[in-house]
C-alpha cells in the first residue's frame, strides 16, 4: 500500500492540540504562518450541543454519571483514560506508572483542573539549591515575560501575594471561600500552615468580548460552553481561527514518525487515519510536537533513520529519560462541625478549590528535598453515581448503628451531606536518569506503532514526602474538630504515595539544556540535532516543581513560539 | 404519606406515567440563561459515538426478568418508603436504573441475580410466598436479619445475603438521590447558572464562621464581574 503524501507544504506541523500546541497555534498563525495542527482525536468544542456535558443532571444518563468509560465519570470531558482499547502501554516488572491519555482537539485541557502556578525563581535552579536534579538553562527572569502574557490573555484568579516562591501575576479578583473551606483555613491556621486564595484560570471577571465569565456551576471538568475556563480549542485555537489564522486541522489523525530527508533535517510527519486506517504524510518546513511528553517521546523514538539510528534528536541517548510526575497522596475527614447543613443556597462556585496552602516547609530541616501545595475540596456537590451508597457510615462515629433501611435513611443523608473535606498533597518528585520511558519493540497498537514501556521507581525522598503529608492531614482534620476516614496509609503503602502518572503531570523527557551531551533540546525547545524540531509539552521540563505544570507548559510554547518566529526572519531555520 | 399498594401498582402500570404525574407537580424554575445553554443539547448526554452505541447495546439486552424487576421494585421501596412530596425509589425509577448498572458494571450481577434468589428461597420457606407477594411486615422481618453488616469484618468476607442487602441498599439510595425527585428530596440547589457571593449570613452563624473582612477585600466584586480587567504595570486591577 502506497503512502499518500500531500503535495502543500505547511509552514508548520503541530503535533497536538492542547495546552502546549494550542499555544503554538496560536502564536505561529497570528504571526501569518501557514499551520497544520494533527491531532489523534475527533473533534471538540464545548459547546457544542451533542459534545457537552456541562449542567446535565446525573437522571439523564441511565448510569447517573457513572465511571464506565470516562476515569473520572460519565460527565468528564476527557475521551481517553488510563487504558484506551487497542492503544496499550507496557511497564517493566517491579516498576509502576500510569499513564492518562485524552485524545481530542484540546487533549486534557478539556477536563484538568485548571490550578495555574507559576513556578518561582528556586525552582529553575534545584540542583543550585539542594543538590538534587539538574539546573535549567533559563530562570524565572526568562520567564516571567511569558507568564505574565497567558495570564492576560488566557485570565486566572489569585492575589498577588509578594511570596518569593509563588510570584505575583495579572490576577483576576477571586471567588469568596465556600463554608468548608472556611473550616479549612481556621484549622490550618492552628498549625501555622499559611492559607492563600486559589490561583485558578476561570473568568470570574471579563476578560474579552469573546469568552463568558463564569457562573458557577462547579463543573470545569466537564469543560465550559461559554468558554469562561482555560481549554485549549476554545482559548487558543478557535480564536486564532476567528482572527483569520491560516491553520489546518487534521483529526482522527495519529501521528508515527517526524520524517526526514538525506541531510537529517525534518520533512514532516507521517501520521495513520483513525477513519481509513491508512497512512499519510504531511510535508512542513518545520515541526513542532506537542502530544504530551510521553507521546512526544515516543514519536522521536520512532523516528529512526540513517542519520538518526537511536530516534530523532536522540544522540544523547536521553529521550524519556528524567521522566518525572508530580507526587501525590490524600486523606479525607468527617467534621461534625459541618454537619446538618442548610441546604438553602447554591454553593457550587467554581470547578475547584477557592482556597489552598502554598508549601510552606523548610526543607533542610526535613527528610526530603522538595515541597508539595495542598489542595481542598468538600462541600454539597451535586449528587452523582455512589452518592449516599453509604447513607450512615458515620452513625460509627456516635456509637449510632450502621445500616438499616427504612425512612431514617432520609435524614441520615441530609445529615451528613457536605460534613466530609478532602486534602490532596501535590508535591516534586525529583527527575531521575533511571526513571524513562523507552520503545518496546514486542508490542505496537492497532495502527501498527510501537508502544511505550515504562520504567519508574519512586525513592525515599518521595515516600518520606508522601509521609509528612499524611500526617499533617491528619493534623488538619484534628484541627478542624474533625475525624480521619478509613486508616492512616503507612509504610506498607508508601504513605499513600499514588503510583507514578497518576497525578497526571508527567514531563522531563526530552529535557532542556545547554550541553547537547546531557540534555535533548536546547533553551528555546528546539532539538539540539535537528534545527527544526520544537517541543512544547512538558517533555522539556527539567524539574517539576511544587505546582501544576500547565502554566510553564503554555509560557515555554508561547517563548519557542516568538523564537521560531524570530529564527524564520533571521532566515536560520 | 404515599399509598405503598398504589405506588407499587404505578410501577407496573408504568413508570412514565408517575414520573410524568411527579414532574407536573414541580413549577419550572430555570433561569433563561441556563435555559439557553441546555436548549440545544436536549436528548444528548454528551456520548462519544462509541459510547453512544455501547449504551443502546445495553438497553437492548435484559438482565432482570419481569418477575426479578417486580421485586427490585418491592424491596427498594421496603428500604426506601415514598414520601410526599418527594416520591420514592420508583418515581426515581430506581429498578430502570439497577437493570441498567447491573449490565453497566457486570461484576455486581452475580450478588444482585443470587440475592433476590436468595430472598425468595428465604420467604417461600418462612411464610410460603415469594418476597414481592408477602406482607410489608414479612417482608420486614426478613430484612431486619440481613440489613446490618459487621463494620469490623470485609464486607466480601460476609454471607452472600448481607452484601446483597448492603448493594442493594447503596443502589436504592445513590438511584433515588440522583433522580430529579431525590435531589429535589435533599434540596440541592446547584447545577444552574449563579453568581457566588459567599457563604449566607445565617449559614455562617449557624457554624460559627466568620469572614475576615482582608481576605474578602481581595474577593471578586461581583458588580463589576462584567467590565472587563485591566491592570496597572503591577498586575494591580484597575477594573
Amino acid at each position: 500500500m502506497q503512502i499518500k503524501e500531500s503535495s502543500e507544504v505547511y509552514d508548520v506541523i503541530i503535533v497536538g492540540s492542547g495546552a502546549g500546541g494550542g499555544m503554538a497555534t496560536k502564536q505561529l498563525a497570528d504571526a501569518g504562518l501557514n499551520v497544520a495542527v494533527v491531532e489523534a482525536g475527533p473533534f471538540f468544542d464545548p459547546k457544542n450541543p451533542e459534545q457537552m456535558t456541562q449542567l446535565k443532571w446525573p437522571y439523564e444518563s441511565p448510569r447517573r454519571g457513572a465511571g464506565t468509560t470516562r476515569a473520572f465519570g460519565e460527565f468528564d470531558m476527557a475521551y481517553g483514560g488510563w487504558e484506551i482499547e487497542g492503544e496499550p502501554y507496557t511497564r517493566e516488572p517491579g516498576t509502576k506508572f500510569d499513564w492518562f491519555r485524552s485524545h481530542m482537539l484540546g487533549g486534557r485541557t478539556n477536563h484538568w483542573g485548571r490550578i495555574s502556578l507559576r513556578f518561582g525563581p528556586k525552582d529553575f535552579k534545584g540542583k543550585t539549591r539542594d543538590g538534587h536534579g539538574e539546573d535549567w538553562p533559563i530562570g524565572y527572569d526568562d520567564v516571567k515575560p511569558y507568564y505574565d502574557k497567558v495570564d492576560k490573555l488566557i485570565g486566572v484568579f489569585g492575589t498577588n501575594e509578594g511570596l518569593e516562591d509563588d510570584p505575583d501575576g495579572f490576577f483576576l479578583p477571586p471567588p469568596k471561600p465556600r463554608l468548608h473551606e472556611l473550616f479549612y483555613i481556621e484549622g490550618a491556621k492552628k498549625s501555622g500552615i499559611p492559607v492563600i486564595p486559589g490561583r485558578l484560570s476561570m473568568l470570574t471577571k471579563k476578560l474579552n468580548n469573546d469568552r463568558g465569565v463564569c457562573f458557577y456551576c462547579g463543573q470545569c471538568a466537564r469543560s465550559c460552553s461559554v468558554y469562561a475556563d482555560f481549554s485549549s480549542g476554545s482559548c487558543l485555537i478557535f480564536p486564532a481561527q476567528k482572527s483569520g489564522g491560516k491553520i489546518r486541522i487534521y483529526v482522527n489523525s495519529v501521528v508515527r514518525e517526524v520524517t526526514t530527508d538525506e541531510e537529517g533535517r525534518a520533512t514532516g510527519v507521517s501520521y495513520i487515519s483513525k477513519d481509513d486506517r491508512k497512512e499519510y504524510k504531511l510535508r512542513g518546513k518545520i515541526v513542532v510536537l506537542a502530544a504530551s511528553a510521553c507521546s512526544s517521546a515516543r514519536i522521536l523514538l520512532n523516528s529512526k533513520s540513517k542519520q538518526h539510528p537511536n530516534g530523532l534528536g536522540n544522540s544523547s541517548n536521553l529521550i524519556g529519560r528524567y521522566l518525572h510526575d508530580s507526587t501525590g497522596a490524600s486523606r479525607a475527614g468527617f467534621i461534625p462541625g459541618l454537619m446538618n447543613r442548610k441546604t438553602s443556597y447554591n454553593e457550587d462556585g467554581v470547578g475547584g478549590m477557592h482556597v489552598y496552602s502554598p508549601w510552606w516547609g523548610d526543607n533542610s530541616k526535613l527528610d526530603f528535598p522538595r515541597g508539595y501545595h495542598i489542595e481542598v475540596w468538600g462541600g454539597m456537590g451535586m449528587p452523582n453515581y455512589g452518592f449516599a451508597y453509604n447513607p450512615n457510615d458515620f452513625n460509627k462515629f456516635f456509637d449510632l448503628k450502621v445500616g438499616g433501611y427504612g425512612d431514617s435513611l432520609r435524614d441520615d443523608v441530609k445529615k451528613y451531606y457536605g460534613s466530609v473535606i478532602g486534602f490532596g498533597g501535590r508535591g516534586e518528585g525529583i527527575a531521575r536518569y533511571d526513571n524513562y520511558c523507552e520503545i518496546d519493540p514486542t508490542t505496537v497498537d492497532k495502527y501498527g506503532i510501537p508502544v511505550l514501556k515504562f520504567n519508574y521507581k519512586w525513592s525515599d525522598f518521595e515516600r518520606n514526602q508522601a509521609k509528612h503529608m499524611q500526617d499533617t492531614f491528619e493534623e488538619l482534620i484534628h484541627n478542624m474538630g474533625g475525624i480521619p476516614l478509613g486508616e492512616k496509609p503507612g509504610k506498607e503503602s508508601d504513605y499513600g504515595l499514588e503510583a507514578p502518572g497518576r497525578i497526571i503531570h508527567e514531563v522531563g523527557t526530552t529535557r532542556m539544556g545547554n550541553d547537547p551531551k546531557t540534555s535533548v533540546t536546547n533553551k528555546f525547545n528546539q532539538l539540539h540535532d535537528v534545527d527544526n524540531v520544537f517541543i512544547v509539552d512538558a517533555g522539556p521540563f527539567v524539574s517539576q516543581a511544587d505546582k501544576n505544570c500547565t502554566w510553564t507548559i503554555m509560557a515555554l510554547s508561547w517563548r519557542a513560539s516568538d523564537y521560531i518566529i524570530e529564527q524564520l526572519k533571521q532566515q536560520n531555520i | 404519606m404515599m399509598d405503598r399498594r398504589k405506588s407499587i401498582q404505578t410501577m407496573i402500570l408504568g413508570v412514565g406515567a408517575a414520573g410524568l404525574a411527579m414532574h407536573g407537580c414541580t413549577p419550572e424554575t430555570k433561569a433563561p440563561a441556563e435555559e439557553e445553554i441546555t436548549k440545544g443539547a436536549q436528548g444528548f448526554y454528551g456520548r462519544t459515538p462509541e459510547e453512544a452505541e455501547r449504551d443502546a447495546k445495553l438497553h437492548e439486552e435484559q438482565l432482570f426478568n419481569e418477575h426479578e424487576m417486580e421485586t427490585i421494585a418491592v424491596l427498594s421501596t421496603v428500604i426506601l418508603p415514598p414520601k410526599e412530596p418527594h416520591g420514592g425509589p420508583i418515581e426515581a425509577e430506581v429498578p430502570e436504573f439497577i437493570e441498567f448498572i447491573g449490565k453497566d458494571l457486570p461484576t455486581m450481577q452475580m450478588t444482585l441475580l443470587g440475592g433476590l434468589m436468595w430472598l425468595d428461597h428465604k420467604s417461600n420457606t418462612e411464610f410460603g410466598v415469594d418476597f414481592k407477594s408477602a406482607t410489608l411486615e414479612q417482608q420486614k422481618q426478613i430484612c431486619d436479619t440481613i440489613c446490618y453488616h459487621d463494620p469490623e469484618i470485609p464486607l466480601n468476607k460476609q454471607p452472600l445475603e448481607i452484601q446483597f442487602f448492603h448493594m442493594f441498599r447503596g443502589l436504592t439510595l445513590t438511584g433515588y438521590y440522583t433522580s430529579k425527585v431525590g435531589i429535589a428530596d435533599l434540596g440541592y440547589k446547584g447545577n444552574s447558572p449563579n453568581v457566588w457571593d459567599g457563604v449566607p449570613e445565617d449559614v455562617l452563624e449557624q457554624h460559627g464562621m466568620a469572614y475576615d473582612p482582608e481576605w474578602i477585600a481581595k474577593c471578586v466584586d461581583q458588580s463589576k464581574r462584567n467590565v472587563i480587567a485591566e491592570w496597572d504595570e503591577h498586575g494591580n486591577l484597575l477594573t
